[in-house]
């Protein structure tokens, strides 16, 4: 149900970085802790896209699995379900090393001409 | 016309979190320590604030920011107590939103009476999914779990679970007529958020609330400290 609020959250960053140009791709990735629903998410993106520069956007959806790491022992692991002990040592000292992204790994813009490399690099430099 | 790939490697909450930095530096500016207190709906939040503040805490001013979808049926009930109590309702102007973000509890700001109280008490908008991805500028966050919701909520919904300093395990006095597995849930839990402070307390019998009042009074005089 918070499908919304992601997509929302995902149409404005993707927004803020098109910086006024026509964005093709949002490539996301999403852990698996956030319980997000892939369709579910896709379905809103492509409700909250209309009239901003997302609205002919591909999502591209990455999901990241949960990998803990025992700060005791040193085990690494991926759990099935939804534990946080360490399954050799059953410290709870446990660090989550992947699965909590909700990350706008990159997009895909329309660039309104095309631009050599020397000319994109002198825009960069004016933004700066 | 061609593509050009633009990096970004950005949170999509970083908007959100953001915002709710500087609510934070507007509560600490004012020396307010922020709650963010979550839950199920019907878990018993409301009525946990009615028992845990009734009686004034000793040294302790509190105010209570109310969320809600719609309505002020929650902070009738808290104005009762005599606290200053702010609602917040997600849906005019915020399209009915299942949870409080950053930037509507910084629309709420003017109204709240952050000189005046030492702890801030959000009561968010019942969900337990979406309030755990949303940072208010909180210093803790405490959520309700009713035994009536089954024991394994923890497994279901493990980033609200785990985002909490302190977890308060409501309607102890239903047990007698429920098959729930109180140990299944307190392991489940622990699975879950290992460690984590728990209490076992009961809205309508009173039993734990005390132990509540003194963790409330800790965390507002020893300013017990979360990311934000």
């Amino acid at each position: 149900m918070h499908e919304l609020s992601v997509a929302n959250a995902v149409v404005d960053t993707a927004g803020r970085h098109a910086r006024g140009r026509t964005v093709t791709v949002v490539s996301l990735r999403v852990g698996r802790m956030r319980q997000v629903v892939p369709d579910s998410l896709r379905f809103y993106f492509g409700i909250v896209a209309r009239d901003t520069l997302c609205e002919h956007a591909r999502l591209e959806l990455t999901e990241v699995d949960v990998r803990l790491s025992c700060s005791a022992c040193g085990r690494e692991w991926e759990p099935l379900y939804p534990a946080f002990r360490c399954p050799d040592c059953a410290s709870a000292d446990v660090a989550l090393l992947a699965g909590e992204e909700l990350e706008v790994d990159y997009i895909e813009v329309e660039e309104p001409q095309a631009a050599s490399a020397e000319e994109q690099e002198a825009a960069c430099i004016g933004r700066r | 016309m061609h593509r050009t790939k633009v990096r970004i490697v950005e949170d999509a909450l970083d908007a959100n979190n953001t915002i709710a930095r500087a609510n934070r530096d507007d509560f600490d500016h004012h020396d307010v320590t922020v709650l963010n207190l979550m839950s199920a709906p019907g878990a018993g939040k409301t009525t946990l604030l009615e028992r845990a503040l009734g009686e004034p805490l000793e040294g302790v001013r509190v105010g209570v920011l109310e969320g809600d979808v719609q309505g002020s049926y929650d902070a009738d009930r808290l104005a009762a107590l005599h606290l200053p109590v702010t609602q917040l309702n997600t849906d005019p102007g915020f399209g009915g939103e299942c949870h409080l973000d950053a930037n509507m509890v910084r629309s709420a700001l003017p109204s709240l009476p952050l000189g005046e109280i030492d702890l801030l008490v959000i009561e968010n908008v019942g969900n337990l999914v979406c309030p755990a991805e949303f940072r208010l500028g909180e210093d803790a966050r405490a959520m309700v779990c009713s035994v009536t919701e089954g024991e394994d909520k923890p497994l279901k919904y493990p980033l609200m679970f785990r985002s909490c300093e302190l977890v308060l395990i409501n309607k102890l006095d239903l047990l007698p007529h429920l098959q729930v597995d109180l140990d299944r849930l307190l392991y489940n839990l622990d699975a879950v958020n290992p460690g984590v402070r728990r209490l076992l307390v009961s809205a309508l019998t009173g039993d734990g609330i005390d132990e509540l009042r003194q963790w409330l009074h800790e965390l507002a005089t020893g300013r017990a400290r979360a990311g934000v």
